[in-house]
């Protein structure tokens, strides 16, 4: 089964070298052919299951409690300006 | 003497009649992690120091308040390095958070910590949990205790080794389709997966958010049982943790087996199971019905379809998960002009090959076009491997089956993706289904230790530790110790 890497690395944001590109092409193309079995399985009248929990709407009240002071939760940023985080060029 | 490689249970003991104290159980465990450090390599990160100040204040309280003080105060543990601690460099495995350290610490590290727990360090693992057999750690590899040129199994297989080499008589882990249970059975101890949402994930960091539950390693199933009902519980902060009241395990456990119904799943005894491991779960079948127990065969048919539908909904979720590795918040940065370039580098240059190859398949089984014919598709199969494990627990109270269908294989033995993936397949229809399993020691092939799996229905919890309770005292595996386990003595 062939496996467009680049379009798929673009889609995750993945640099990936050249051999890489290779290696994981062949890899994913024999991966994607053995889970390729499950279209045998009849589940035609069969709902999705996403979460196994059965909870649904869990809110708690709407009230303001203390929560991680600033400096501390962005205190791990690789590069940051004030209480920003700094990026590179969005747009060229 | 040396504590090294005794239980929780007596520990607690000693450091009630005096002949322990929380300090010195922690020296012994050091030294035993010493000792064992070069062959087998379960820590990523120690904390002395945070360390010391526990056993000081556990040893205190123990003082004051021995009738009250929990049976894990003055206890040393090591932590998976999946869970967060504040202040404590914890890297998932992963080169992508070298030196990171989180601002805030998971929910079950505290509650063990508030009943005065000594967290001794943060063990290895596969990068983000992703892996059977510990190769996939970005720092190093951890030997089996039994026989350091093997794997101790994975994702979690810095914990296992961690107690199977005597270093700390428990830790913490986390399954995601096997990662608790399968190097428990590697290692010749106990390790428990909880029913999805008994156990919060709040700090736990995320692989496949529907799946990925923490549970403990310990020798035997009482310790296992009292590790569960300190972590167990409701927590506000994880929307997926359940309401329901913890059981008490460590009480219930003791019930025996008599008059119980115990059903033998025949699609986990095919050709893929090695026959020597086939005859020790045959042989520990035999011992359930001497307990007492009925056993009879029943049928779970699309366990076939299992491994599949896990390698499409595990990799979904982990690359939506780990989108948050992008190199703004926090962790690595790979400078670069352009964002999307500094994202693409950062990523490329910080995961791992297996991170690697479930970001692209999950990627893709999510991308537009194939959505429909392999997540959706995926999240269908799933439905029914749930519904054909509650049509079982409508005939049988548990489910008894192999943990692994081979023992601990060599280091570099598995190349092959789909090799490797291939050992988690009697433990990932659990996690697809949300129910608890264990795994207890049930012998050796070869001098190499193999477990017994142990399922339960959903909220059973406590059934599935009475099982592997009865199951334990009625012999003496759990006794033997990993050669390296006395290393330190």
């Amino acid at each position: 089964m062939s496996f467009d890497v680049d379009h798929v690395a673009m889609l995750a944001r993945l640099g990936l070298s050249a051999d890489e590109k290779e290696r994981l092409g062949a890899q994913l193309g024999a991966i994607l052919e053995a889970i390729g079995t499950l279209s045998k399985v009849d589940t035609s009248h069969l709902p999705p299951t996403a979460q196994v929990g059965n909870l649904v709407n869990v809110w708690r009240e709407d009230v303001a409690v203390a929560s991680l002071p600033l400096d501390k939760a962005i205190g791990g940023a690789p590069e940051r300006e004030g209480h920003h985080f700094t990026v590179g060029a969005i747009q060229e | 003497m040396s504590w090294s490689g005794r239980t929780i249970t007596e520990m607690a003991a000693g450091l009630r009649d005096g002949t322990a104290t929380a300090p010195e159980l922690l020296a012994d465990a050091q030294a035993a992690i010493g000792a064992a450090a070069q062959r087998v390599g379960a820590y990523l990160a120690l904390t002395p120091e945070r360390a010391a100040a526990q056993a000081e204040a556990a040893q205190q309280r123990l003082q004051t308040n021995p009738a009250t003080a929990s049976p894990l105060c003055g206890i040393p543990v090591a932590i998976k390095d999946v869970l967060c601690v504040e202040g404590v460099a914890t890297t998932a495995g992963s080169r992508i958070l070298e030196g990171w350290k989180p601002p805030y610490t998971a929910t079950v590290v505290e509650r063990l910590e508030a009943l005065g727990a000594v967290v001794v360090g943060k063990t290895n693992c596969d990068e983000f949990a992703m892996g059977s057999s510990n190769e996939n750690s970005a720092y190093r590899n951890v030997g089996n205790p039994w026989d350091v040129a093997r794997v101790p199994g994975g994702s979690s297989g810095g914990s296992a080794a961690a107690v199977a080499a005597g270093t700390v008589p428990y830790s913490l882990g986390s399954d995601t389709g096997g990662s608790i249970r399968q190097p428990a059975a590697l290692c010749g101890i106990v390790g428990f997966k909880p029913t999805y949402g008994r156990v919060s994930r709040y700090g736990l960091i995320a692989f496949a958010s529907s799946l990925d539950q923490v549970g403990p390693f310990a020798h035997t199933v009482e310790d296992a049982a009292l590790v569960y009902e300190a972590i167990a519980g409701v927590d506000p902060r994880d929307s997926t943790s359940q309401p329901v009241a913890v059981e008490s395990a460590a009480t219930e456990m003791r019930s025996g087996v008599e008059g119980m119904r115990l059903g033998i799943p025949k699609e986990y005894f095919g050709p893929g199971l090695d026959s020597a491991v086939r005859e020790r779960i045959e042989a520990a079948i035999t011992v359930l019905q001497g307990l007492g127990a009925s056993v009879e065969e029943v049928s779970l048919p699309t366990t076939d379809a299992a491994l599949a539908t896990y390698y499409i909904i595990a990799p979904a979720e982990c690359s939506s998960n780990l989108a948050r590795m992008d190199g703004v918040r926090f962790g690595l940065r790979v400078p670069k002009s352009s964002l999307t370039d500094m994202y693409m580098q950062t990523r490329g240059s910080g995961f791992g090959a297996e991170v690697k190859r479930r970001i692209m398949l999950g990627t893709y089984a999510l991308s537009s076009g194939y959505y429909d014919a392999y997540y959706l598709k995926a999240q269908q199969v799933r439905t029914l491997i749930a519904h054909e494990f509650s049509q079982a627990f409508e005939q049988v109270d548990a489910l008894i089956c192999p943990t692994s269908p081979t023992v601990a294989f060599p280091l570099g033995d598995r190349s092959d993706p789909l090799a490797m993936y291939a050992c988690d397949v009697m433990t990932i229809p659990v996690n697809l289904a949300g129910l608890p399993g264990i795994s207890v020691p049930c012998g050796f092939v070869d001098d190499l230790p193999v477990g017994l799996q142990v399922i339960g229905p959903r909220f059973q919890d406590a059934r599935v530790f009475r099982i592997a309770h009865a199951y334990e005292q009625a012999t003496e595996w759990h006794l033997k110790r990993a050669p390296l386990a006395g290393a330190a003595a």
